[in-house]
């Protein structure tokens, strides 16, 4: 099991930042959300391990305003 | 006036006027069960088999048209096999192991249900769910032929029951009038709308999926190939979603997924469902429409599926999305549970409790088949924008990249379920055993002797020796336990031993591991016995 890392952990934050905006370009909101929905499942392939997966589902939806 | 609810594919059992009908006294019955589908129907045989005088009350004279339940798992063709009618239903049904799954015009994945060699069933087998009901009933008659106490009337709706802490008194209408029965056991196998669990008034909660599916069985000379095709938003637009199945007679099932607010005497009309086959088929496909029907589905179980002498079996219990054919076949699995429990408590060899393990085992196989079944629907039918998103991200990924075909859901094909932590469990002691037969696993067939494993293994209790000692039958508490020595290669050692060297399983009727361990120990095998006949 790896730990959810919190930490920064992206070398060039920025322009990692820059890349993800400009995927976006030019995309309507329908392309857009299907991209990002693509996104997600790549990355989540990618960290396989389902319990890091569940922390990493918590940790967003934490950040859910309070209704 | 006697109203039918559906037309008749086999008019297998006539009304016929029985003595207890005659009677000023009601009759008394050790098993009545209520309902003539699949389910009743092989409740009925495998309690006759076993010596159990057996009654079926069934509202129609027979077998109801209609495709239906189609798919046949591999664990129903067992226990079917079980009962003798197994290898009826594979001669008569099509064997298919290919699905391809298709998004738009574009073929995402395929999967291929071949399983590893040395099973006498195959995966699955499509057949019209008549033909299914059809081959129990000639089994019943054959059974009948042989002392079987077993008994079908047609044209015998239960119109209530008095339930009782030793039984029930069951009113039944005939077109003749009214008569009455008493019962030891009732066994309530009437269906989704189950009148029974309504007269009782008993709880069915769960999730209703706002979509509707239209049928059409249409017979046709096509090329399409055995295999089972499922569209995702298909190019031909008949419906969100479409499945192709072949079945025998030339005759093809083909569901669309239609919507929820659907006119369904108007979607229903021959020329409507015409349309939508044909945009599917081509215009120049020639073919019959052979029978066709909207559904809407469930996902709902009840609490318990025993309330004191009233048991509960298939989908009078536990209604399933039809994504993964879970339900005839888990029907079946019920039928299965119960059939041997009822008979040792009716025999007096196990205490009454041991049906609370028939409601607890398959409450757990029901709440899998729910889960199962509910994911399915919820990837093909996506009832938020989010979830459609999602799924259309699946898809789209999933035809070039194959990290995300496991997550397409087309339906989870029905697995019997394995009792994980049932009461009934013994120990598992087999250091280095395969998990797949682990307690409480149904056993996996291997080749055996000039057959297979699961044919020798008979209607009783089983020891099942690998290179270990044991005596050749075993009395416990009125109960025989007949040993089975099996040889230690081929397949039986990779799915008995695997890394163990010797074995020693105790196997329960409905052929499900009630313990295991490297060697065989009397005091042992005794205390799993009676543990799993609900003794400890």
């Amino acid at each position: 099991m790896t730990e959810l890392i919190l930490t920064p952990n992206i070398a060039g934050p920025d322009d990692f930042y820059a890349e993800l905006l400009a995927a976006h370009e030019g995309l309507s909101k329908d392309e857009s959300d299907a991209l990002n929905a693509r996104l997600i499942l790549v990355l989540a392939n990618q960290i396989g391990d389902r319990e890091t997966l569940s922390r990493a589902i918590a940790t967003a939806r934490e950040a859910v305003p309070k209704r | 006036m006697w109203a039918d609810r559906y037309t008749l594919a086999f008019r297998a059992y006539p009304y016929a006027r029985a003595s207890d009908q005659d009677r000023n006294d009601p009759a008394r019955h050790p098993v009545v069960i209520v309902g003539g589908g699949p389910v009743g129907m092989a409740t009925a045989l495998d309690l006759g088999l076993k010596g159990v005088p057996t009654l079926v009350l069934d509202d129609h004279e027979g077998i109801g048209m209609g495709s239906r339940a189609i798919c046949i798992a591999k664990r129903t063709l067992e226990i079917a096999d079980r009962m003798g009618c197994g290898e009826a239903l594979v001669d008569k049904g099509v064997v298919w192991n290919l699905g391809k799954v298709f998004h738009q015009d574009r073929k995402v994945f395929e999967f291929n249900l071949l399983a590893e060699q040395g099973h006498k069933f195959p995966a699955f087998i499509n057949l019209q769910q008549p033909y299914f009901e059809k081959f129990l009933v000639d089994r019943i008659r054959a059974a009948q032929a042989q002392g079987a106490p077993i008994e079908i009337r047609g044209r015998n709706r239960v119109a209530g029951l008095d339930v009782r802490d030793d039984g029930a008194t069951v009113q039944v209408e005939t077109p003749e009038g009214p008569y009455s029965i008493e019962s030891d056991w009732v066994v309530a196998c009437d269906g989704a709308n189950s009148p029974v669990r309504t007269a009782m008034g008993l709880d069915f909660e769960g999730r209703v999926f706002e979509d509707s599916f239209l049928i059409a069985d249409v017979r046709m000379k096509a090329g399409f190939p055995t295999e089972r095709w499922f569209w995702f938003d298909p190019p031909f637009k008949s419906g969100a979603s479409a499945l192709l199945h072949k079945q025998p007679d030339d005759v093809w099932r083909i569901d669309f997924q239609i919507g929820w607010n659907v006119d369904r005497k108007e979607e229903l009309r021959a020329e409507k469902v015409r349309a939508r086959v044909s945009e599917m088929l081509g215009p120049d496909v020639e073919y019959e429409l052979v029978w066709s029907s909207i559904y809407t589905f469930q996902c709902r179980r009840m609490r318990a599926f025993r309330h004191g002498r009233v048991l509960f079996a298939g989908d009078s219990a536990h209604q399933v999305s039809p994504f993964g054919a879970r339900g005839a076949n888990s029907g079946i699995q019920d039928v299965d549970n119960l059939a041997w429990k009822l008979d040792l408590v009716l025999r007096g060899l196990a205490p009454d409790s041991l049906l609370d393990s028939y409601s607890s085992e398959r409450v757990q196989g029901a709440d899998e088949n729910v889960l199962n079944s509910t994911r399915s629907t919820d990837f093909i039918t996506p009832k938020s924008e989010i979830s459609q998103i999602f799924r259309d991200a699946v898809l789209n990924l999933s035809e070039h990249h194959a990290f995300a075909r496991p997550l397409v859901n087309s339906g989870r094909l029905s697995v019997p379920c394995i009792y994980d932590g049932s009461p009934l469990n013994g120990p598992d002691a087999l250091p280095g055993g395969p998990a797949r037969s682990r307690v409480g696993s149904p056993c996996p067939d291997a080749p055996f002797g000039d057959g297979f494993l699961l044919g020798a293994l008979g209607d009783g209790f089983t020891l099942l020796t690998i290179d270990a000692d044991a005596p050749d039958e075993l009395t416990i508490d009125g109960i025989t336990v007949s040993r089975l020595s099996l040889p230690a290669d081929g397949p039986i050692a990779e799915r008995y031993l695997a890394d163990a060297p010797t074995a020693v399983y105790l196997i329960r009727p409905d052929q499900h591991v009630a313990a295991r361990w490297a060697e065989f120990d009397a005091g042992a095998v005794e205390a799993a016995l009676r543990r799993a006949i609900g003794k400890a």
